[in-house]
């Protein structure tokens, strides 16, 4: 008999396509499918998982879609784990992937509390040795920890950006099946979705973070940032001082108790560089600071800083890449 | 009403200290301060808002090692009533699934309207355990809260769920555990008042035996190994006039393949 499948969990983003995060899961898993020897198969469940699990069938050979109509004025963590947790206890596929985002992270609290399985979190690497064995970053980014599961069966989160979604060569199947017996787990309602008027572009997934602390001096300078990220195609993060001082919304910070992202390129202006900052963007691949204090500790662990006021070199680096743009 | 707030104690993140035990790869709890992991003290800064508002009183519950009580002893002086620590020495290492099973047994034996908790902890950054609580529990779980608010007349909590676009409102009966963030609002300092009434406070310490259906599982995750990632290439300085500047920055993003 063939070894058990890996799953992936395909997460729906609001509009019901598939979230960004689940195609990079869904391409590491794949690959780690290839090396086992073992069938990758993706599950999306939600109250229309059609186009989400058409979507995931691009990067996987197989996808399980589950009609869930709960999830459509309920929240969506508990009601997810539930099912897949009966799914996995139906099916025993012995891995499952998801992503490190909250709603990952919901899903699979949920799932190895229903489970008993074990989770592996965070991870930046994964690769199989008779099972996966994953790299994570503790301690912010002091440490790089390699672990796996004692047993033969776990749950793994993948933090985002740790690879780059490639789809198959082959778009797979997709299947509709569902879970029998009626959902035991409480329901938490949905009254209402409100959409910020300043939703700002999400941090997690971006591929450029143009971020903006205290040197910014006060919720104007976050102009300055909003033009080069737009310049560069990127999103607005901030430090812990610059959304407690108002300016800019939670959602958009980075650090200890902020998010923590991996971008292509970190632009930091007007940011120290202090350690809660420091270990929610120190894996970006690429980091430019500018800042006017030599000493700062962003000075020691960006790649290039400017040392110089950055409302001269700011603007002065987003006229270069206007014209560049033409 | 009363509420229970999660707390763990986490070396102190501003330490460089942070190791790992060489022989088994579990935390190295000598080598640096505790401190209560950060975003625990926004959900007992909520907790003690809504006390505040809503009357009641707030108690701890932390899994972690016996020299815990000086740490929670840092919350209590926030304001918390009491504590209870659970600590055992065949808890040492434990994983999520253990943590999460002990906790829940933990509450099973308390009374409480609210769970809060944080959105994750500052070593192991699982986030994993108060949706695995709630699961087993079966309470309703309300998670990556901006905003609580318990509503007397139909003894439910209302919620507002950070969402990617803005923000969802949860509304579900009570009890119910959420998970809190930052946007809740900055944890208070003690006061010298605080600190002094902390002493007296009762902290209440449990080994597993004395909580029904607690015990520790054989565990599910094993820590090959530890490393201190490969350094970061030298920084390039630029201290050219700011449009010098801006063509050297452009240049290493063009060369990095960026723009």
């Amino acid at each position: 008999m063939a070894a058990a499948p890996i799953w992936v969990h395909g997460e729906l983003a609001p509009d019901g396509s598939l979230a960004k995060i689940s195609t990079e899961v869904a391409t590491l898993a794949r690959g780690l499918g290839e090396s086992a020897g073992r069938d990758v198969i993706g599950v999306v469940i939600g109250s229309d998982p059609a186009a989400a699990a058409t979507e995931l069938a691009r990067f996987v050979p197989r996808v399980l879609a589950v009609s869930e109509p709960a999830t459509a004025d309920h929240a969506a963590g508990t009601i997810v784990g539930e099912r897949l947790g009966a799914l996995i206890e139906r099916d025993t596929p012995d891995y499952l992937f998801a992503g490190a985002g909250p709603e990952g992270r919901d899903v699979a609290g949920v799932v190895s509390g229903l489970t008993g399985r074990g989770v592996l979190v965070n991870a930046v690497a994964v690769r199989w040795e008779d099972g996966p064995v994953v790299e994570m970053s503790v301690f912010g980014g002091k440490l790089t920890t390699t672990s796996r599961f004692t047993g033969e069966q776990g749950i793994v989160t993948v933090r985002p950006n740790v690879v780059t979604a490639e789809p198959a060569a082959k778009t797979g199947s997709v299947e509709a099946t569902s879970v029998d017996g009626e959902l035991s787990l409480p329901l938490v309602k949905v009254v209402d979705r409100v959409e910020a008027a300043d939703a700002a572009a999400p941090i997690e997934e971006a591929r450029v973070i143009v971020a903006g602390g205290r040197g910014l001096g006060g919720p104007d300078g976050f102009k300055l940032i909003e033009e080069l990220a737009e310049a560069l195609g990127g999103a607005v993060g901030a430090t812990r001082a610059a959304v407690d001082a108002g300016w800019i919304p939670y959602a958009q910070q980075i650090g200890q108790t902020g998010k923590i992202v991996k971008p292509a390129l970190y632009l930091a202006l007007g940011i120290s560089g202090a350690i809660q900052h420091k270990v929610g963007m120190q894996t970006a691949d690429t980091i430019v600071a500018v800042n006017r204090d030599p000493d700062a500790p962003i000075a020691e662990f960006a790649d290039l800083v400017v040392i110089g006021d950055l409302f001269e070199v700011g603007p002065a680096i987003l006229a270069a890449l206007r014209a560049r743009a033409g | 009403m009363r509420i229970v707030v999660l707390v763990k104690p986490v070396p102190d993140t501003a330490s460089s200290g942070e190791r790992l035990r060489p022989d088994d790869w579990r935390l190295d709890r000598a080598a640096v301060p505790a401190v209560v992991n950060a975003n625990d003290e926004y959900a007992l800064e909520a907790a003690l808002k809504l006390t505040t508002a809503h009357g009641g009183d707030v108690v701890l519950l932390s899994m972690a090692p016996p020299a815990a009580p000086e740490t929670m002893r840092k919350a209590l002086a926030m304001g918390a009533a009491s504590g209870t620590l659970v600590t055992d020495p065949a808890l040492a290492g434990s994983d999520t699934v253990t943590t999460t099973r002990v906790l829940a047994a933990a509450l099973r034996g308390m009374e409480y309207d609210l769970v809060l908790a944080g959105a994750d902890t500052s070593d192991g950054g699982a986030g994993v355990v108060p949706a695995g609580v709630a699961a087993l529990l079966r309470l309703p779980y309300l998670s990556y809260a901006a905003k609580i608010e318990p509503l007397k007349e139909t003894e439910t909590v209302r919620v507002h769920r950070i969402s990617p676009t803005g923000y969802d409102v949860l509304e579900a009966p009570m009890p119910a555990l959420v998970v809190c963030t930052q946007a809740l609002g900055e944890p208070r300092y003690p006061s010298l008042k605080g600190i002094m009434a902390a002493r007296s406070k009762e902290l209440t310490t449990s080994a597993l035996a004395d909580i029904e259906g607690a015990e520790a599982a054989e565990p599910t995750t094993a820590v090959l190994g530890a490393e201190a990632p490969p350094p970061r290439a030298a920084t390039r300085v630029v201290r050219e006039p700011a449009e010098e500047a801006a063509k050297q920055v452009v240049a290493f993003l063009v060369e990095r393949r960026i723009v």
